[in-house]
């Protein structure tokens, strides 16, 4: 072999404190920067690991457990309510009804995770159709041996979940419908769909859920007003079905127009085109931003607390005002619980996404 | 030899297009003037002609990704009118290849050339994949069908284009300036896939400006500039003795060198 055969890449010295003059101590300027960001970092987070876990109570029964100087976060107020935080006022007789719908959705997610799991497709159905007929049988009742909980009576995470689960199944495929219409060449339909669009990404979220809740009832006739929780989620499905349109739209202008051509030349009917050939690649290019929407959708959840529904948020609130667990460092350690609850289904969305985003570029060369 | 070849393929009487008085705007721009161009079954037809003379937009207008403002197209029998149905029942006899290749980037070779004998003939997937690793090999890309078009030169790429287009057992094919996108050492392995083509039988309409080509499989050049046909010949008669001024002019300039 000669010499230059013979080169290997150059050698990427692998010393930690070698790593640390590149990356951090690189010039005055990034001196400067690393210090102070160092400095910001132990202004904040001992503290917080100091009230989050060092100096919190973790046991106890009642609000004396976490009285008394220099204690932390209370947990003990959680895990007394925590049926709450989950349930909100759902009768206790019947909390299996939930249980069962958070293990079946549970189950049905998991094998979407795991690319080499057999019938996605039967998977995908049972998640979209079957699951949120179960769901709705289940937590509404009113069938035989189910006796009726009536939607005041739903709370904390299940509130969450069931407007952020409905919002996002419906804002895709509705969201997928308007972007197509918005590209459309039939000028009523493409009118429709902007006029849609731009009507509910006009309004506040919080008008719309006053206006379901608030306002709908007053034009409609008496004894026609649907369930007030059932309105709020036809508002946060249509008004993130603007969104999720947009967001998909703009997938849809970055399909090149010989891919059309060339379905089209092939024969393929419109539908064929755009469900074969244009939505695929749409939607994988906004992956980013369809989550992302989602995301937001999430957490946008919590405005429902405006029209009288108590999300997990909204239970964490009125648990503040029950004297038995009055303590000084009762809000902070209701609303850290509240972040974390988010931060822990909005982590896992994202983490998600770019899964998915590596395995779809995966082997596809560019 | 070309001229050997040439006279091997037989052309039959049967029409297989016919434009009849087609014209086409873009906006206030006149791209077709008048269009009278009839096709008969085996032929090989060459359009030649300056950049912006309006062949591509003469041979789009056949499987009607343009539409004509005025005239008559008849392929195989069935006009061209606005009744989606016919469209269909044309787009399904007539193949096309276009310059920049436009395969299918999120799906495989294999899986570019089974889907529309898949979605609009029905086709069985087994039969379907038979058929399409039947023209891979055909067009001697065999082994890729498993890969996906980012991962194939350009030359490969535009030969499964062809394949695809093949997929759907047409009777006439479109060529866009299929080796215009196309770095010089690949052209010759789509022109010669595009010969073995012709030696078939296949009627083929081909907008290029591979003169060589022309020659050897052509048995037509079609001349067109400024959205007009100006002369159409044999290539024999075509490049020694053009009649037109405007040909002998476009002839002169990209036979210079």
């Amino acid at each position: 072999m000669s010499a230059i055969d013979m080169m290997g890449p150059p050698q990427r010295s692998g010393s930690v404190l070698g790593w640390l003059r590149r990356n951090l101590f690189s010039s005055i300027g990034n001196t400067v920067l690393t210090l102070v960001a160092a400095y910001l970092l132990w202004l904040t987070i001992p503290p917080l690991l100091n009230f989050a876990i060092f100096d919190a109570v973790w046991t106890g029964e009642t609000r004396e457990a976490c009285l008394g100087e220099g204690k932390g976060a209370c947990w003990p107020l959680v895990w007394a309510n925590f049926g709450q935080f989950i349930y909100g006022r759902y009768p206790e007789s019947e909390i299996w009804r939930v249980n069962i719908v958070f293990a079946l959705g549970f189950i049905a997610l998991v094998p979407m995770l795991i690319p080499s799991a057999p019938a996605k497709r039967f998977n995908v159905i049972f998640l979209l159709v079957v699951y949120p007929l179960i769901a709705l049988v289940l937590l509404a009742g009113d069938r035989p041996g189910l006796p009726p909980v009536p939607t005041s009576e739903w709370g904390g995470l299940l509130v969450t979940l069931v407007v952020a689960v409905t919002g996002i199944v419906v804002s895709l495929p509705l969201g997928i419908v308007l972007a197509l219409g918005r590209r459309s060449s039939m000028p009523a339909i493409r009118m429709l769909s902007i006029i849609f669009i731009e009507f509910w990404r006009g309004v506040p979220l919080v008008t719309v859920l006053f206006m379901a809740s608030v306002m709908l009832p007053l034009f409609l006739p008496e004894g026609l007003s649907p369930d007030n929780l059932l309105r709020c989620l036809v508002g946060v499905a249509l008004f993130s079905s603007a969104y999720m349109a947009e967001v998909v739209r703009g997938g849809l202008q970055a399909i090149p127009a010989g891919q059309y051509e060339a379905a089209r030349a092939a024969g393929l009917s419109y539908w064929q085109t755009m469900g074969l050939v244009v939505l695929p690649q749409a939607l994988r290019h906004v992956i980013p931003g369809i989550v992302n929407t989602f995301i937001g959708l999430f957490k946008d959840t919590t405005l429902v607390l405006i029209v009288g529904i108590f999300d997990v948020l909204g239970q964490v609130r009125a648990q503040l005002s029950d004297p038995t667990w009055t303590v000084p460092q009762g809000a902070l350690t209701g609303y850290l619980f509240a972040g974390i609850v988010f931060w822990i289904f909005c982590f896992g969305m994202s983490q998600y996404s770019s899964f998915m985003e590596r395995r779809l570029s995966a082997g596809r060369g560019r | 030899m070309a001229a050997d070849t040439a006279k091997s393929m037989r052309v039959s009487d049967k029409v297989m297009i016919e434009m009849s008085g087609v014209h086409k705007w873009f906006g206030d721009f006149h791209v077709l003037k008048n269009i009278d161009l009839t096709i008969k079954e085996g032929e090989r037809i060459v359009i030649a002609g300056p950049s912006g003379s309006g062949k591509s937009t003469l041979i789009r207008c056949i499987n009607h990704l343009e539409t004509h403002d005025a005239g008559k197209i008849v392929i195989d029998g069935i006009e061209l009118t606005e009744d989606l149905k016919r469209i269909d029942e044309v787009r399904r006899e007539v193949g096309m290849v276009f310059q920049q290749f436009n395969l299918f980037p999120h799906m495989t070779v294999l899986e570019n050339c089974t889907l529309a004998p898949l979605w609009v003939r029905k086709m069985p997937e087994a039969e379907a994949r038979d058929l399409a690793m039947k023209l891979l090999e055909r067009v001697r890309i065999p082994e890729q069908a498993d890969k996906y078009p980012g991962q194939l030169s350009g030359g490969q790429q535009q030969r499964v284009a062809i394949a695809r287009a093949l997929c759907m057992n047409p009777k006439i094919m479109l060529f866009d300036e299929p080796t215009s996108a196309l770095d010089p050492e690949m052209i010759k392995e789509v022109l010669d896939v595009m010969v073995e083509l012709a030696r078939e039988g296949m009627t083929m309409l081909c907008v290029t400006h591979e003169m060589g080509f022309a020659r050897e499989v052509a048995n037509r050049v079609v001349f067109m500039d400024e959205g007009e046909i100006i002369e159409q010949a044999a290539p024999d008669e075509f490049f020694s003795a053009p009649k037109n001024e405007r040909t002998k002019s476009f002839l002169a300039q990209i036979l210079a060198h």
